[in-house]
């Protein structure tokens, strides 16, 4: 069945089961293929896209139950050309390594300085706690995330 | 699950501890014309071997018809001043791609966005055994300084004979010939305008030396960190082919099970679902990711389950009863070390350790799972994978399909991590496979399932330890067994009179290969906790004890670099603190971790709070990528040393998902302090592994300072501290 979607300010009909997840939507159906798959049960974040502002898991989330919110995707961060704060500060901090979860760490990063733009080290901790780095990079996330908030990463 | 004997690796699975012969290098592909590979432009090749080949072609003077077999590396500055480089290393988050292309801009003398690297790709790069064991630093980047060092040469030749003037005048910097005495100069792009001039080289070219280096030896940002951060850059599984179609293969059970019969009528049913079968391999094709995983549920499969021998319960006694048989000669000897009499040692000794170390099979599970798109073009194979090997996988896959290694082209596009668990190309063939079934190109994703339950493990071990101190409070005798983990950092760099060291392969249920620091991990770790078992016995304080026996006075100095920086010895001022110490040498890197941790005895939670990893290999060439490297070994690290196990019995792991099999996050997150020893003195060293080695003994040894109690199996606490 055709279902619509508003994805980074763009309208699209997919041909597909609304059972089918957003993840498959977004990088099979779509090409988006920023969002990563890293474990298809909501543990690893790879997969983060925004909807309707809100962090959420485009693996474990059901197409058809997106409806009309708009969804945003590591593609759709930048503006004009110009990178978003917080992929600029993941650049600064050199906060990746193999940098597969990047995009799942930047999409997660935007949600949390949208919601508290001055997040402690420890509120950092708590809400990336669902984003896993294998290579282990996570004091340069921690420094890309504190240099996202300190350049006005939330607005 | 079948056994299997670690004498004979299976199929596609590469010699297991690695081999470390300098890799045979040869120009795979066949041998075609010099000038045109080289496409105009001036091209620097690298030979590796015979130095007799070395020489010049170009300008239709000199005729050198073919490719020689052996260039390991080369360059090519375009007409339009584009520089390019070609490597078969590959890059899987090590951050080679920038650290190599730095070496190349400090000799070249031009800016490091004007170089891009072409790399691991069979077709277009010269051949390479693989990215593993820690060597593209202290191989591949010297290999590329020289021809970069060459070629700026000859750049500074051309400039020289273009204007009549002495070479000696002319500087290069920043892509532009200059001379110094009129000022006129000349960019490298204008140089190369109309020309297609090729050089050899072989020969021992002076490098610029590490301590006058000043692109290299410094940091640089990942250079193509912006497509990471907008997910532009394609992995193998954002690959796209026009009329792909998406692949699924159908697993067994358990280990070993074969396929009898299959009933595929409902998957067939399924709208544009083919279905494969060959032999025990089954699996399907479909349109969508989502049809192909419908078709694969619909499959009826028959199996025929093989009996398990063991269980990670009681897999340590089945290594330990399945030791292969000692074997003589020379192969013998590389996995046996003696020196002195353990007997006079252990007579001479008035006191006595005897202990046996275990470490648990662990899964790399990198992010990224294996993955590959497979495309057949008039009896042409063309795969992307994510594989440490692109050579050994396309012969894989020329030996599997019967076709010649020519008519198989593998690309590996930057990758989402291996640590050494990407030896093997295991679902490129899968992929060819189902897309020579489909007359279309498939792309096929493990799923994470899949990972954790069909790519290879770090190998289980068993490590005994039997030891004597002397009344000098000096050890007096050193006996070491090693079953099946791995014979890596296997002898100690402590100085002991009377030793024996043994490496013993056995029979082993799961299959196992090369982890990040192979079994220099378990070997630090059981050797480093008997030290400081040894030290507590004598009384000693433990890196004094060390120091004692220490006579490496690079390792003695990172020990004293790490405890300066920790605070080396600290005093406890809170219930439940300890404090660990440990180190070693790998792969001609040095290693000291100290580690603080906090046990809470009620609840049995065992934190570690502060690590600082001082480390030294050589020349640094990128002192920020270092750090990175040296701190993530530290994280990934933690998971080994506390609570990652792979959990198997029946031929079946239970835990094959991240929610049942832990691995670092953020709250695992100690405050982590790098030390980084620069010796501009020594050649650069690689740096992914060696990190890592000295993390599971110091938290070890922390957790026995603040509770008394000894932890001698990694993980250590993958329920907390029972008590």
């Amino acid at each position: 069945m055709a279902i619509e979607l508003s994805v980074n300010g763009r309208s699209y009909s997919v041909d597909t089961d609304p059972q089918t997840s957003l993840l498959v939507v977004l990088r099979d159906h779509l090409g988006l293929t920023g969002s990563k798959y890293g474990c298809g049960e909501g543990q690893c974040g790879a997969c983060t896209v925004l909807v309707g502002g809100s962090a959420r898991r485009s693996c474990i989330t059901e197409v058809g139950r997106v409806g009309s919110k708009p969804v945003t995707t590591i593609e759709g961060l930048e503006r004009n050309g110009q990178l978003h704060p917080v992929q600029k500060a993941f650049i600064e901090a050199g906060a990746f390594q193999c940098a597969y979860c990047t995009a799942g760490m930047i999409v997660t990063t935007v949600a949390l300085l949208r919601a508290n733009p001055h997040p402690t080290d420890r509120e950092i901790a708590q809400f990336l706690e669902g984003n896993i780095c294998r290579c282990g990079t996570y004091p340069r996330i921690q420094q890309a995330v504190r240099l996202a908030a300190a350049a006005g990463g939330g607005r | 699950m079948s056994a299997r004997t670690s004498e004979k690796p299976a199929a596609l699975e590469p010699e297991r501890y690695e081999a470390f012969e300098p890799p045979a290098y040869h120009f795979d592909v066949e041998r075609r014309d010099f000038l045109k590979v080289l496409g105009g432009g001036i091209g620097v090749f690298l030979l590796v071997g015979n130095p007799a080949l070395a020489q010049e072609s170009g300008r239709g003077q000199l005729r050198m018809p073919a490719l020689p077999q052996n260039v390991g590396a080369w360059l090519r500055i375009a007409p339009d001043g584009k520089v390019t480089v070609f490597t078969g290393k590959v890059e899987v988050g090590q951050n080679v791609r920038t650290s190599l292309a730095q070496q190349v801009s400090e000799e070249l003398h031009v800016a490091l966005d004007s170089i891009s690297m072409v790399m691991g790709d069979t077709e277009r790069t010269p051949y390479d055994m693989g990215t593993f064991g820690s060597l593209t630093t202290p191989t591949m980047g010297p290999q590329l300084r020289k021809i970069a060092s060459v070629a700026r040469d000859m750049l500074i030749d051309m400039a020289a004979r273009k204007w009549q003037v002495d070479r000696g005048r002319l500087v290069a910097a920043n892509g532009t010939i200059t001379d110094k005495e009129t000022g006129r100069s000349i960019p490298y792009a204008a140089l190369a305008q109309g020309e297609t001039l090729a050089k050899t080289v072989a020969a021992e070219d002076p490098l610029t030396p590490p301590s006058e280096w000043k692109v290299a030896g410094k940091p640089a940002p990942k250079v193509n960190a912006v497509d990471f951060v907008t997910g532009r850059h394609q992995y193998t599984p954002d690959v796209r082919l026009p009329g792909m179609m998406y692949g699924k293969v159908l697993r067994p059970p358990s280990y070993g099970a074969t396929l009898g019969a299959l009933d595929d009528t409902q998957a067939k049913a399924i709208h544009g679902a083919i279905v494969v079968r060959d032999g025990n391999f089954a699996g399907v094709v479909a349109p969508t990711p989502e049809a192909a995983e419908r078709a694969l549920g619909a499959l009826r499969p028959q199996w025929n389950a093989a009996p398990a021998e063991t269980s990670s319960e009681g897999v340590y006694d089945y290594i330990r009863k399945n030791a292969v048989e000692a074997e003589s000669g020379e192969r013998g000897n590389r996995l046996r070390h003696a020196a002195g009499s353990i007997e006079a040692g252990m007579a001479a000794a008035h006191q006595r350790l005897e202990q046996t170390y275990t470490v648990a099979y662990i899964a790399h599970a990198p992010l990224e799972p294996r993955a590959a798109v497979a495309q057949w073009e008039n009896g042409k194979l063309t795969v992307w994978t994510g594989t440490q090997r692109p050579f050994a996988v396309r012969d894989d896959l020329a030996s599997l399909f019967k076709v010649d290694a020519g008519s198989v082209h593998v690309v590996m596009p930057d990758t989402g991590a291996a640590y050494g668990g990407k030896h093997t190309g295991d679902a490129a063939p899968e992929a060819a496979r189902l897309a020579r079934a489909a007359g279309k190109p498939v792309k096929l994703v493990w799923t994470r399932e899949e990972e954790f339950t069909w790519a290879y493990f770090r190998p289980v071990g068993v490590m005994e330890v039997r030891a004597g101190l002397g009344a000098d409070r000096r050890i007096t005798a050193w006996e070491y067994h090693n079953y099946n983990s791995g014979p890596s950092a296997i002898a100690t760099p402590y100085d002991i009179p009377n030793q024996l060291v043994q490496f013993h392969p056995t029979k082993y249920p799961l299959r196992q290969g090369s982890y990040r620091a192979l079994a220099a991990t378990a070997n630090h770790f059981a050797r480093e906790s008997a030290m400081d078992e040894l030290a507590r016995m004598a009384g000693a304080e433990p890196l004094a004890f060390r120091l004692k026996h220490l006579s490496d006075p690079r390792l003695a100095a990172v020990f004293q670099a790490a405890a300066k920086k920790f605070g080396w010895p600290r005093r406890k001022i809170a219930p439940g603190q300890g404090f660990g110490i440990a180190g070693g040498i790998e792969k001609n890197g040095r290693i000291a971790t100290c580690a603080e941790v906090s046990v809470d005895r009620k609840s049995g939670s065992v934190r570690v709070v502060h690590v600082v990893a001082a480390f030294e290999c050589g020349a640094i060439v990128n002192p920020d990528g270092l750090n990175n490297q040296v701190s993530g070994a530290q994280v990934m690290g933690l998971g080994g040393a506390l609570f990652e196990a792979i959990e198997f019995a029946d031929g079946k792991i239970s835990n094959a998902a991240f929610s049942r099999y832990r691995v670092p996050r953020f709250r695992d997150l100690p405050a982590i302090d790098v030390v980084l020893v620069d010796r501009t003195d020594q050649p650069p060293a690689g740096a992914g592994e060696t990190p890592i080695v000295g993390l599971a003994p110091a938290v070890g040894n922390a957790i026995f300072d603040a509770t008394g109690v000894r932890l001698r199996s990694m993980p250590m606490a993958p329920h907390g501290l029972k008590t």
